[in-house]
C-alpha cells in the first residue's frame, strides 16, 4: 500500500509539472494582456508597454517559464496582477470558502443521495423509484447557474428565509480558526456565527449539491438492483441471516464500491458548479475569483489556484482509491 | 432586516424542495428587526460595491471601487461639487501665471484620525513620497495616476518603463499652506489635486511604513495596504476593518471630522459583482444600496418603490471612424455614415434615464463644451445620397465591439453596436461586425485593425484635457489620421494655464475636431445607483465620487 502511494506521489509531480507548462503555453496563446485590464481605458500605449515590460511581459516565453518554474519549487506563487496581494494570501482566504461549499454540498448529496437510491432500488416499480429516478434525470438537467438563480428568487427573495448573498450577515464578529465558518462557530462557541454561516450555505450548497445528488442517486439504484441479484446475497438469504445484517455487510457494502468512485469524480465538477454558484450567490471563494482572473488576464493567480487545484482533485481521488482498500478487499490483496 | 412577504410563488415550490423549506422554516424564526430606536446610530449602512478595492493607500490605485472606498477615509486638497472644482482640504488655493506654481491655503484645525494635526509639512511630506517612490512602485499597475499627472519620479527605474521626467519640482511648507512647485505646466492640474489617488495620509502614518519592499513590479503590495489602522486620514470615517474573505470594508464614523460629521454610523462596503446578485440583495433587504444598476434593471426598481437618483452625466461613448481604413479616410462618407446613425434611439433604447446623444467629444458639464459644433442629425436619405456621390453606395467595414464588458459609458455593447449596425445596413453599407474580448479589443483598436469600433472614456475630474488629452494629442493608429491643426491647437490648450482662456480654446478645438469628425461621438451616459426605500440618499456625484458621510437611514 505504501508503495502504490508514493508511486500514485510521483505520478502527481511528474502530472502537475505537464499541466504547469500546458496551462503557461495555452495562456500566452491567449490573445490580450493582463496590461489591457489593469489600466483605466485611456491608458496610452507608452503607459501600457511600460507596465508590459514591469511586469517581464516582454521577455522572451522560456524565461518567462523559467522564473513560473522557479518561483513554484519555492512555493512563491507570486502576487495576483488584479488585487496586488500574495497568491498564497488569496488562496488562504478564500480556499476555505469552496472547500466549505463543497463539503456540505458533497454532505447533502451523499446523505440524500444514497438512502434514497436505496430505498429506490428496494422499492423498485414504486412511486417512490419513478419520483427518486425521474427527479435525478431533472437534477442532471437543470444547469446549476439557474437552479441557483431560481432557489434565490423562492427561497431568498420571495418567501425572504435565507440571505440572498455572502458567507455571513455583515457586521457580525467572527473568530477564524479553520475557515469553514460553521465549523469555526461550533468550535469557538459562537454559536450565532456557525448559525448565520449555516444560513447562508443552505442555498448556495443545494445548489451545488443537485448534479452529484441526482448522479449519486441513480448510480446507488442501479449498483443495489445489481448487488440484489447476485449469488451472494441469495445464499446470505438462503442461510437465514437476518435482513439487516444482508443488507449491511452484503448488499451495502458491495454496491457501495461504483459510488465512491463517482463521488470523486464528481469532486471535479463541483469545481466547475463552484464558480458558478459562488458568483449567483457572492460567496468569496475561489469560483468567483477564477472568472475574475480569466477575464483580467491575471496570470499569475490562474496559475497559482488551478496548480492547487489540480493537487487536491488528484489527492482526493487518490484518497478514493486507497478507500478501495477498505471497502473491496480483493483489492487490497492484490496490491 | 428582511422583509416577509408571501406570493404565488409559493405554490410553484415542488416537493423536490422540502428539506430545503424545513431549514428555511427554521431560518425565518431568526429573523429580527430592529425598531424605535435611531438606526443610523445602531444599524450598518451597507453598500453593495461592484468589486473589491485594491489598496487602502489610494496612490497605488487606478480604480473606481478602491477610490469609492477611499474616499471616506482620506480628503483631497481639491474636491469637486457636481463637476464644479471646490475647496477640500485647502480652503483656497492660487496659482501663479505659468501655472508652475500651486500655493494651497489648508484649512485650520483638522486632525487626521491618529490626532495629528493637518499642516503644510504634511501636505508636504505626501507629495515628497510619491516623487521619490522606487522600484516596482514605480510600475503603472500602481502609480498609474501618479505618473500620468507629473511624468516620472525622482530617478525612473529603468526596469519599469517609464522614461518621461518628472515635472515635480519640489513642495514648501509654512505653517498652512503648502506650494507645489512644478517645471511646466499641464492642463492635468488642478484637476490632479482632486483625485483620490493624491489624497493626504498623516505624516505620523507615513513614519510607521517603509516603502522599500517592493522591488520589482510583481511583487506584491505591502501588508498595510491591505488592513486597517495603518494610514490615517483626515476624511468622515475611519477605516476599521478590511474583511478580504468576506469581501467586507467597515468604516466608521470619525467624530473629529473638520466637516459636518457622518450621519450613519457604520457603513460597510461588500463585493456583489454579479449585477444580478446586487439588484437581488438590495430587493431581499440584504443591502441598502448599490452601484452599477444594469440599465434594464432601474424602471423595475423604481415601480417597486427603491430609489433610483439620477446622476449627471461624464462620460462620453464614441465610434471611431479609423482613417487608414478606406473609405473612411474619405471625409464625405464620414459625414455620410454620421448621418446614417440614430442615436436618439440608441440613448433610448439601451441608455439608463439621464442619458443623452453626444455632439462631441467632452460631456456638456465641462467648461470648454461649444453648441456651435456641426452636430449631424439623423437623416438617411441624405447619407445615401452622400454615399452615392461618393461612389461609395456598396461599401464594406469591419466594425468591431467588446463582449465581455460592460463600461459606465457603454451599459450593452452588443446593443449599440446592434443598432448602429443595422442604421448603417439601412443605408446600404454593409458591415462586418467582429466580436472582441476586453484584453484583446484595446490592443486591436490601438493598432487600427478595425475600421470602425466603439470606445470612450468616463472623466476624472473637470477639464476638457482629461477627454480630449490622451485622444487627439498626435498621430496614432487607433484614429488614423494627422491634423497638425488639432495636435497643435490642442498642445497649445494643454498648456494654458489660464483657466478661462483654456476654456475658450477646448470650445475651438472642439469645432476643428467635429469638423475634422476623427470619429462619431454617440452618448452621455450615467451610471445609475439604487437605493433601499428607506433610505435618504447622498446627492449622487456625476464622476461617481458619492460622499456617503451625507447619506441617512429615514425616519420611519
Amino acid at each position: 500500500m505504501l508503495r502504490y502511494t508514493i508511486k500514485r506521489l510521483l505520478q502527481l509531480a511528474v502530472a502537475l509539472l505537464g499541466l504547469s507548462l500546458l496551462l503557461f503555453a495555452w495562456f500566452k496563446a491567449l490573445p490580450g494582456g493582463p496590461e489591457n485590464r489593469m489600466l483605466p481605458d485611456n491608458a496610452t500605449d507608452q503607459q501600457r508597454e511600460a507596465l508590459r515590460q514591469a511586469l517581464g511581459l516582454d521577455e522572451p516565453i522560456w524565461t518567462q517559464y523559467g522564473e513560473f518554474l522557479s518561483r513554484i519549487v519555492r512555493l512563491d506563487f507570486g502576487s495576483s496582477l488584479s488585487s496586488g496581494r500574495p497568491i498564497g494570501t488569496e488562496l488562504a482566504e478564500r480556499l476555505p470558502a469552496t472547500i466549505e461549499l463543497s463539503m456540505w454540498a458533497i454532505v447533502i448529496a451523499v446523505g440524500v443521495g444514497i438512502p434514497l437510491g436505496y430505498l429506490a432500488a428496494r422499492k423498485r416499480g414504486s412511486w417512490l423509484d419513478f419520483t427518486a429516478v425521474s427527479g435525478s434525470l431533472v437534477g442532471i438537467c437543470i444547469p446549476v447557474f439557474f437552479l441557483a438563480a431560481m432557489l434565490k428568487v423562492v427561497f431568498a427573495q420571495e418567501l425572504a428565509w435565507l440571505p440572498t448573498a455572502f458567507r455571513l450577515s455583515p457586521g457580525l464578529a467572527y473568530t477564524e480558526i479553520t475557515g469553514l465558518r460553521v465549523l469555526d462557530g461550533i468550535l469557538t462557541g459562537e454559536f450565532d456565527v456557525a448559525w448565520d454561516a449555516a444560513q447562508h450555505l443552505v442555498l448556495p450548497a443545494v445548489a451545488l449539491a443537485s448534479i452529484p445528488l441526482a448522479v449519486i442517486v441513480r448510480i446507488t439504484r442501479a449498483s443495489v438492483l445489481e448487488v440484489v441479484g447476485e449469488d451472494y446475497v441469495r445464499t446470505a438469504d438462503a442461510k437465514g441471516l437476518k435482513p439487516a445484517t444482508i443488507r449491511g455487510r452484503h448488499v451495502m457494502k458491495n454496491a457501495m464500491l461504483p459510488v465512491v468512485t463517482v463521488i470523486g469524480l464528481l469532486l471535479g465538477s463541483l469545481f466547475a458548479g463552484a464558480v458558478l454558484t459562488e458568483s449567483v450567490f457572492a460567496f468569496g471563494g475561489i469560483g468567483s475569483f477564477i472568472y475574475q482572473a480569466t477575464t483580467e488576464r491575471d496570470y499569475p493567480a490562474l496559475m497559482g489556484f488551478i496548480l492547487v487545484i489540480a493537487v487536491s482533485y488528484v489527492v482526493l481521488n487518490l484518497i478514493v482509491d486507497l478507500s478501495y482498500g477498505f471497502l473491496d478487499p480483493r483489492v487490497r490483496v492484490r496490491s | 432586516m428582511r422583509m416577509s412577504r408571501t406570493s404565488p410563488t409559493r405554490r410553484a415550490v415542488g416537493a423536490a424542495a422540502s428539506a430545503v423549506l424545513a431549514l428555511g422554516l427554521i431560518a425565518a424564526c431568526a429573523s429580527e428587526r430592529d425598531s424605535g430606536e435611531d438606526l443610523n446610530e445602531t444599524q450598518p449602512f451597507i453598500f453593495g460595491s461592484p468589486g473589491d478595492p485594491s489598496s487602502m493607500d489610494p496612490v497605488f490605485a487606478s480604480d473606481g471601487e478602491t477610490f469609492r472606498v477611499t474616499r471616506q477615509v482620506f480628503d483631497t486638497l481639491l474636491d469637486h461639487d457636481g463637476t464644479e472644482i471646490v475647496p477640500g482640504l485647502a480652503e483656497s488655493y492660487e496659482q501663479n501665471p505659468e501655472g508652475t506654481e500651486w500655493t494651497f491655503n489648508l484649512r485650520e484645525g483638522v486632525t487626521f484620525h491618529d490626532g495629528t494635526e493637518l499642516d503644510g509639512a504634511a501636505v508636504c511630506a505626501n507629495f515628497d513620497r510619491w516623487y521619490n517612490f522606487t522600484g516596482g512602485y514605480q510600475s503603472p499597475n500602481y502609480t498609474y495616476y501618479y505618473s500620468s499627472f507629473f511624468g516620472g519620479f525622482a530617478e525612473n527605474d529603468p526596469d519599469m518603463g517609464i522614461e518621461a521626467e518628472s515635472i515635480y519640482a519640489g513642495c514648501e511648507a509654512d505653517g498652512l499652506t503648502a506650494t507645489i512647485s512644478l517645471t511646466e505646466y499641464t492642463a492635468n492640474f488642478p484637476g490632479a489635486f482632486t483625485m483620490a489617488t493624491t489624497a493626504i495620509v498623516s505624516p505620523a502614518s507615513l513614519e510607521q511604513i517603509t516603502d522599500d519592499e517592493v522591488v520589482t513590479a510583481e511583487d506584491p503590495l505591502p501588508e498595510y495596504t491591505q488592513t486597517a489602522g495603518v494610514l490615517a486620514g483626515t476624511g468622515p470615517y475611519e477605516l476599521t476593518e478590511w474583511d478580504h474573505g468576506e469581501q467586507a470594508i467597515t468604516l466608521e464614523r470619525y467624530d473629529d471630522y473638520w466637516g459636518e460629521p457622518a450621519k450613519v454610523k457604520t457603513l460597510i462596503f461588500r463585493t456583489i459583482s454579479d449585477e444580478t446578485a446586487r439588484r437581488q440583495a438590495l430587493e431581499a433587504g440584504d443591502i441598502h444600496g448599490y452601484d452599477l444598476v444594469a440599465p434594464a434593471d432601474v424602471q423595475p426598481l423604481i415601480d417597486a418603490g427603491f430609489q433610483v437618483p439620477i446622476r449627471d452625466v461624464f462620460n462620453v461613448l464614441y465610434m471611431t471612424y479609423q482613417q487608414q481604413t478606406a473609405p473612411l479616410d474619405n471625409h464625405d462618407v464620414r459625414v455620410a455614415l454620421s448621418h446614417a446613425i440614430d442615436r436618439q434611439r440608441i440613448v433610448d433604447s439601451v441608455l439608463p434615464p439621464g442619458g443623452e446623444v453626444a455632439t462631441q467629444f467632452i460631456p456638456p458639464t465641462i467648461e470648454g463644451w461649444s453648441e456651435d459644433v456641426t452636430t449631424y442629425e439623423y437623416d438617411p436619405q441624405l447619407a445615401m445620397d452622400m454615399l452615392a456621390a461618393a461612389g461609395q453606395e456598396d461599401m464594406t467595414v469591419e466594425f468591431c465591439y467588446p463582449t465581455d464588458v460592460t463600461r459606465p459609458y457603454m451599459p450593452a455593447p452588443k446593443d449599440i453596436f446592434d443598432i448602429i449596425a443595422a442604421d448603417l445596413e439601412a443605408v446600404g453599407v454593409t458591415v462586418e461586425a467582429t466580436p472582441i474580448t476586453w484584453v484583446d479589443y484595446i490592443p486591436a483598436t490601438r493598432s487600427g485593425e478595425c475600421g470602425l469600433y466603439l470606445l470612450g472614456w468616463t472623466g476624472d475630474f473637470t477639464d476638457a484635457f482629461n477627454f480630449l488629452g490622451t485622444w487627439f494629442s498626435s498621430e496614432t493608429t487607433e484614429w488614423g489620421f494627422n491634423e497638425p491643426e488639432i495636435f497643435d491647437g490642442l498642445a497649445a490648450a494643454a498648456a494654458e494655464p489660464d483657466p478661462e482662456v483654456r476654456a475658450e480654446m477646448w470650445a475651438e478645438l472642439n469645432v476643428t475636431i467635429m469638423d475634422q469628425l476623427p470619429g462619431l461621438p454617440i452618448s452621455s451616459s450615467p451610471p445609475s445607483i439604487a437605493f433601499a426605500p428607506n433610505v435618504e440618499p447622498m446627492e449622487v456625484s456625476p464622476l461617481t465620487q458619492e460622499d456617503f458621510s451625507d447619506l441617512s437611514f429615514a425616519a420611519e
